[in-house]
């Protein structure tokens, strides 16, 4: 008896332990894709809009068509951001995935990476109009440099400076601020060292990516990169740990962000702006978002992110990421005929107007760019960013473990910061040294 | 069986075989004389065996195989391609005085003082609320079933209601003990920060400790009312009677309690990625989360592989030297 339950409690105590362990066999990984099921794609798209329902009632009838002219039936699953990369990953290592799907643009090296995904060579880029058609840029961000890149681009967004019109007028500001230093002076006429009830800028404190995205700006404005040549992480140069440090500064020594923003992470920072709590954000098409919270259109503008000299430009002038979706094969695929005709589908120029449209983002095809949709005041400044001003974030392969390791390092640098403890050169540093360590296995 | 019996029921399997195979007219096949002795209850067994090795076993084995091997984003794809390494990914967890295995070791202590405080908690909170049930009193059933609702609801959506209760702007355990009591001068971080692990261990008992409760309360049923009157005739008062009657009955449960909750709570990897995400703070880094974002999140699953296997020998030799324990214990009281 006392054997049996011994027994029995080893049995529990590994049990618990294999889901810890365990994920998955790779099994069926031998060479690319068939036709073998022409008839069906399954495609998973990220969540662009409000909502995961808003994007599906988007893309259905859009699906719909390109089922009309083709007679393929696209099965759609929109993927929420937060289990985007994990579902990828899994799909990946079990060989079992959708045949198209929606990858963030920085993660397109990171993915290239694993041999997933079909790479765009000439061949399959003619099959949907050729490479010229889209903006260089754009296709710059689809995979480390000298490879095929590993996926298409899609939709196209860069940052800009959200600002509530009343909140400036009421404090007596004539104009969007163009460089930093006007911007801290502005936040700080309307928090008053947080004795107003309002804020000047918004952040998301908790989420990685967001971290990591203004921290690669900065970086550049600072002329430092978080790479070297040779895709060695350089997190600690003088010039990125300002960067790092001017970030986080905000709140901690300028005293225009809210403390309460170190652990937003779920877009608490676009309603906090929404609600007129906070004067100013800095996000990547918010006009949807906004839009959805019950703002109208005139209540807020859109300018380009400050930077040092007050003109963006390339190199020190850099004012933000080329951020966009980019649209992948999936190399295990059994209908890749169909595959490619359905992204030849979604980037065509109609169906470009159509969805950037939708989703307040800049069509990356030269041709869509030319409607005059896209030159509206807000998408305006979002569209010259990117012709002159943005930069893709490092295409190496550990792009993504440095999501993790530097966003995470400043997401405890915020903690301090609303915590009331000093962040100090020094203390930058040392995060950014342990995010480094972490990186070299 | 003893080993006498076996040999001659060799050949009984033997013909119970040819019958089978002989006499297939319509029949039913017998079942062999020996199976139909003995072998029934290992037959009902094997499919759960069959089960457990494909949900634990294999996966485990798989596991210990990668803990070996580079297994990194170039080879995901394609496992078989990924190098061996040896004990490389083992020597950089266990390496103290390098980043990785100087956080592991940090991550192990806070999971140590978070499984220490949360299962006793947890089993004193449950094994009071058990022993004050035992009285009839109204509304004991509604109470009863009250206690029991953290355990009934769905993991994920708990967390996330709890999650919502912690932020500091907006939730309801700052609006509770800054707003309207005033304890403390300002709202108080929970998700962030130091405070981060209290917020941890918090919602851990409130997870777990209604199941002490229901084990604690099951157990009681069990002890005959007599001994509690005998000793009141004593002159046993109530503190003495747990003392010298209900503790030492429980004695058997509790010690398959007590190690149950110290394994699910050592490797609680729900409650701190629902409340924390994918980096959880410094001072809330469980085990299960920093295995999670060595392997998931940084993709290198060789290292996370390595760490799990680490926490698996490290849990197995806490069981076998609890278990050597309370059963000697138990040898010398049973005497």
């Amino acid at each position: 008896m006392r054997r049996i339950r011994a027994a029995a409690a080893v049995v529990i105590a590994v049990s618990t332990l294999a889901g810890a362990t365990a994920c998955g066999g790779g099994s069926d990984t031998s060479g690319g894709g068939s036709n073998d099921s022409p008839k069906t794609l399954t495609y998973w798209a990220s969540n662009q809009g409000p909502n995961i329902a808003a994007d599906k009632k988007i893309l259905t009838p859009e699906l719909k068509k390109f089922e009309k002219q083709t007679g393929i039936k696209v099965k759609l699953e929109v993927v929420p951001w937060a289990d985007l990369l994990n579902r990828i990953l899994a799909a990946t290592s079990s060989g079992q995935g959708p045949d198209v799907l929606n990858i963030g643009n920085t993660w397109s090296a990171s993915l290239q990476a694993t041999g997933a995904l079909l790479p765009w060579d000439k061949a399959n880029f003619d099959a949907i109009g050729g490479r010229d058609r889209f903006v260089d840029a754009a296709v710059g961000s689809a995979g480390a440099a000298g490879k095929d890149p590993s996926a298409v681009p899609l939709y196209s967004l860069s940052y800009a400076l959200y600002y509530n019109k009343k909140m400036f007028a009421d404090a007596g500001i004539a104009k969007p601020p163009a460089t930093w230093d006007e911007l801290v002076a502005d936040g700080q006429k309307i928090s008053k060292n947080g004795t107003s009830g309002k804020w000047g800028l918004g952040a998301e404190g908790g989420n990685l990516s967001e971290n990591i995205h203004h921290a690669f700006v900065l970086g550049k404005q600072h002329g430092a990169d978080f790479f070297d040549g040779s895709g060695k992480p350089t997190f600690t140069s003088p010039g990125a740990v300002a960067a790092v440090k001017q970030y986080v500064d905000f709140m901690a020594k300028d005293k225009i962000i809210a403390p309460g923003n170190a652990e937003y992470a779920q877009n608490q920072s676009l309603s906090d702006f929404s609600k007129g709590k906070t004067a100013m954000v800095l996000w990547q098409a918010a006009a949807t978002t906004f839009a959805s919270q019950g703002m109208k259109p005139e209540d807020w503008g859109a300018a380009p992110v400050p930077v040092e000299s007050g003109t963006p430009g390339q190199g020190k002038g850099t004012n933000s990421m080329v951020a966009g979706i980019n649209m992948a094969v999936f190399k295990n695929t059994r209908n890749t005929k169909g595959a490619l005709n359905f992204v030849k589908f979604m980037t065509s120029d109609d169906e470009q107007k159509i969805l950037n449209k939708s989703y307040g983002a800049i069509p990356p095809v030269k041709a869509a760019q030319q409607d005059p949709a896209f030159s509206a005041p807000d998408l305006k400044v979002l569209k010259d960013t990117l012709s002159t001003s943005a930069a893709p974030l490092p295409q190496v392969a550990s792009e993504s473990q440095f999501e993790t390791t530097v966003g995470t390092a400043i997401k405890e640098l915020w903690a301090d910061a609303a915590a009331g403890r000093a962040v100090t050169t020094e203390s930058v540093k040392a995060k950014l040294t342990k995010a480094q360590q972490q990186m070299t296995q | 069986m003893t080993a006498t019996e076996t040999p001659s029921q060799v050949p009984q399997a033997a013909g119970g075989d040819v019958l089978t195979s002989g006499g297939a007219r319509g029949r039913l096949p017998r079942i062999p004389d020996r199976i139909r002795r003995g072998g029934l209850p290992y037959l009902l067994l094997l499919p759960a065996l069959v089960l457990e090795l494909l949900i634990h076993i294999v996966p485990m084995i798989i596991g210990i195989v990668m803990s070996f091997r580079g297994l990194t984003q170039f080879f995901i794809r394609n496992w078989s391609d990924a190098p061996w390494t040896g004990l490389h990914n083992f020597k950089v967890a266990v390496d103290f005085n390098a980043p990785i295995g100087e956080a592991l070791l940090h991550s192990f202590y806070v999971t140590l003082a978070f499984t220490a405080l949360a299962v006793s908690i947890s089993w004193l909170i449950g094994t009071v609320a058990a022993v004050l049930m035992q009285e009839n009193f109204r509304g004991r059933g509604v109470l009863r079933t009250v206690f029991l609702i953290p355990y009934a609801l769905p993991a994920y959506a708990a967390i996330i209601t709890w999650a919502f209760m912690f932020q500091r702007d907006n939730g309801l355990v700052n609006h509770v003990l800054h707003d309207q009591l005033g304890i403390t001068d300002k709202p108080s971080f929970w998700l962030i920060g130091d405070n981060s692990f209290y917020a941890l261990v918090i919602v851990a008992i409130w997870k777990s400790w209604p199941f002490a409760f229901l084990m604690v309360m099951a157990a009681l049923q069990n002890i005959p009312r007599e001994l509690y009157e005998a000793a009141s005739i004593d002159g046993a008062g109530m503190w003495q009677q747990i003392r010298k009657i209900t503790l030492p009955s429980l004695r058997s449960v509790n010690q398959v309690l007590v190690l149950v909750l110290f394994l699910w709570t050592f490797n609680d990897f729900n409650t701190p990625y629902v409340l924390f995400g994918k980096s959880a703070p410094e001072a809330a880094d469980l085990m299960s989360i920093h295995i999670y974002q060595s392997s998931f999140v940084t993709w290198n699953f060789g290292s996370g592989a390595a760490m799990s296997v680490l926490l698996l020998l490290f849990l197995l030799l806490v069981t076998a030297v609890y278990l050597f324990f309370t059963s000697r214990g138990r040898k010398t009281s049973d005497v």
